[in-house]
């Protein structure tokens, strides 16, 4: 066990000052979410649908979603680089080693967690003179939430970059899933306002969980369903995602 | 031993059919030799390697490396060795010595001992001078030094070194054959795979040589050209000899004393019984057909004629 901590902690390392090193994606990353906080917010506190308040309440409907976007699309093309590091040799030349291949997977996803949660930050920072109201309790289990969506999110591009290994083949699945996951999520608009067959779809993903429940919590409500049932649901699949990455890490790659 | 191998085997499935890259392999290498596998394209030496490694699950078969049972305690065999892959494994942004660093403590190193380490490393295998800048800015050869100096940061007790010379030039080469001869000197044993006929003559204290996924000679490199009997004569026509060679093949290939003739350009090399007696023989037949030759040289087979007897082919070309 001791083992698993420190060479998790190697591997982070290693990760994180490669992507400090190339800091460029952390901020074309935080870009998508700037842009529909300042070209498309503006529009919402004129909107009314079921489930939305209007003026500056507004933003706390909408700064959900766009943290859900940035964590969905923060997290699923970290197996990009992992495919990278695979043709390099990287993950050879560690699989030799006697180093826990969970470890080299949670090193990773660390990684991953850490700069999504900054960029979290930065975005929850700038909205507050638009008009967003922050209480610090509930954005700590906003947080929360946003490490287990990011250990979710990269463990499942890395398990599926390890079965591809070839970015031809993950790029398209990537963009084909990231869409729809995001629009069935009602990161643009309540899921309540979507006619019924749409919402039965929308309660098969978990990004849906994670924005209603924040949406509670932006809005002071701790102790919500909501929030329980996202705690509880996005900690199961985060489990078992993670399980399944480490397992694609420790065998072999032929 | 400190490999013993039975019955290895590795296939790999796709789409297209099944290739069996290793069938069946038995090796006994002993401790502190350098043991070298040669064997062209698509042999299986990687494969082979790369199953001793723990890298690939064999299909069949069981091995013991370094004491360890392969199938039950990778773990084991794993802190016990070193490895270099055939194309090494480095991050692009990150310099030798912070990769040297990282190696020798996902080895359990403490880090002041991990940069000792390193510092060694770099002075060994004089990559002070550009130790300190990301990899990708590297030239084929000073990368393959860092691969290798990776593969033994933590002074395993064997090493696996795929292809370590290819692609170096003449004093990269002869400097890791030098660090290789260090090695075992320290006791370290050395399993390298090699297309260089003359590194295994050179370097290796026993050599496998592996074709079609089997091994098909085994020996020191005396023993291996003692396996071929007789000796080989090689005719030089010239440069406006390609008409020559070709006729000249025709004709001695049906004499008694000639096992077999092989062209290679304006190159005749003929293998025969007994080089003394045969030479004149062949000389009247040449001078007979009007054939001049340039040259004619005369000397005892070398591994490359030890592969051509066991494999049908050379390994030159
Ligand atoms: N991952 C793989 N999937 C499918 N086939 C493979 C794989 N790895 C190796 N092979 C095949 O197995 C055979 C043996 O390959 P291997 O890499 O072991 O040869 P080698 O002796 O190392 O050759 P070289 O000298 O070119 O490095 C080849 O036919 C190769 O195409
Ligand atoms: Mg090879």
């Amino acid at each position: 066990m001791p083992s698993l901590f420190r060479d998790t902690w190697l591997v982070f390392q290693r990760s994180m000052l490669l992507t400090l090193r190339n800091p460029t994606w952390v901020a074309v990353g935080l870009a998508q979410p700037l842009y529909y906080l300042l070209l498309f917010a503006p529009l919402l506190k004129n909107v009314r649908a079921p489930g939305m308040a209007g003026g500056n309440a507004a933003f706390a409907f909408f700064i959900p979603g766009l943290l859900t976007q940035l964590a969905l699309f923060g997290t699923l093309f970290v197996g990009f680089g992992l495919i990278g590091e695979l043709r390099d040799g990287v993950i050879e030349r560690m699989r030799v080693t006697p180093v826990s291949r969970f470890a080299l997977l949670l090193g990773r996803a660390l990684r991953d967690v850490v700069t999504l949660v900054v960029q979290a930050i930065v975005l929850v920072v700038i909205s507050i003179p638009f008009g967003l109201s922050v209480h610090f309790g509930p954005l700590l289990l906003v947080l929360c939430l946003m490490v287990l969506l990011a250990l979710l999110g990269a463990s499942v591009s890395y398990a599926v970059a390890l079965i591809l290994k070839s970015e031809d083949a993950l790029a398209p699945l990537a963009n084909g899933v990231a869409m729809p996951i995001l629009l069935l999520s009602g990161v643009f608009l309540p899921m309540a306002a979507a006619p019924g067959w749409l919402q039965g779809i929308s309660h098969a993903n978990p990004l849906r969980y994670a924005v209603d429940a924040s949406r509670d919590l932006f809005a002071g409500h701790i102790t919500t369903n909501a929030v329980y049932e996202a705690a509880i649901i996005l900690l199961a699949l985060t489990v078992a995602a993670v399980i399944w990455a480490a397992r694609r890490f420790a065998r072999s790659v032929s | 031993m400190i490999i013993e191998t039975t019955a290895l085997r590795k296939s790999f499935r796709s789409r297209k059919g099944t290739v069996e890259a290793v069938r069946g392999v038995d090796l006994a290498v002993a401790e502190g030799q350098v043991f070298g596998f040669l064997g062209p394209n698509g042999a299986g030496k990687t494969t082979t390697l790369r199953m001793l490694a723990t890298l690939l699950a064999p299909d069949g078969g069981s091995a013991v490396v370094a004491g360890a049972d392969l199938r039950r305690e990778p773990g084991e065999v794993r802190r016990r060795i070193g490895y270099v892959g055939q194309n090494g494994g480095t991050w692009r942004e990150a310099t030798a010595r912070e990769e040297l660093v990282l190696q020798a403590r996902l080895y359990g190193v403490s880090k002041a001992d991990a940069l000792r380490r390193a510092a060694r490393s770099i002075e060994a295998f004089q990559l002070d001078t550009f130790a300190d800048r990301k990899t990708v800015t590297y030239s084929g050869g000073q990368k393959r030094r860092v691969d290798i100096a990776l593969g033994l940061v933590h002074d395993p007790l064997l090493v696996f070194l795929d292809e370590p010379t290819t692609g170096l030039d003449p004093a990269s080469r002869s400097h890791v054959w030098d660090e290789v001869r260090r090695l075992r000197g320290e006791g370290m044993t050395v399993f390298l795979t090699t297309h260089y006929l003359d590194e295994a003559d050179a370097l290796c204290d026993q050599i496998a040589i592996m074709d079609g996924g089997l091994i098909v000679a085994e020996g020191t490199a005396d023993e291996l050209k003692q396996q071929v009997e007789g000796d080989v004569i090689t005719l030089g026509f010239g440069p406006d000899g390609a008409e020559a060679v070709v006729a000249a093949e025709k004709l001695l290939a049906t004499e008694p004393y000639a096992r077999r003739a092989e062209r290679a350009d304006t190159d005749l090399r003929l293998y025969v019984a007994g080089g003394a007696t045969a030479m004149p023989q062949l000389m009247r037949v040449l001078d007979g057909n009007d054939l001049t030759v340039e040259s004619v040289e005369l000397h005892r087979p070398s591994l490359d004629d030890v592969f051509l007897a066991r494999t049908g082919r050379s390994l030159r070309d």
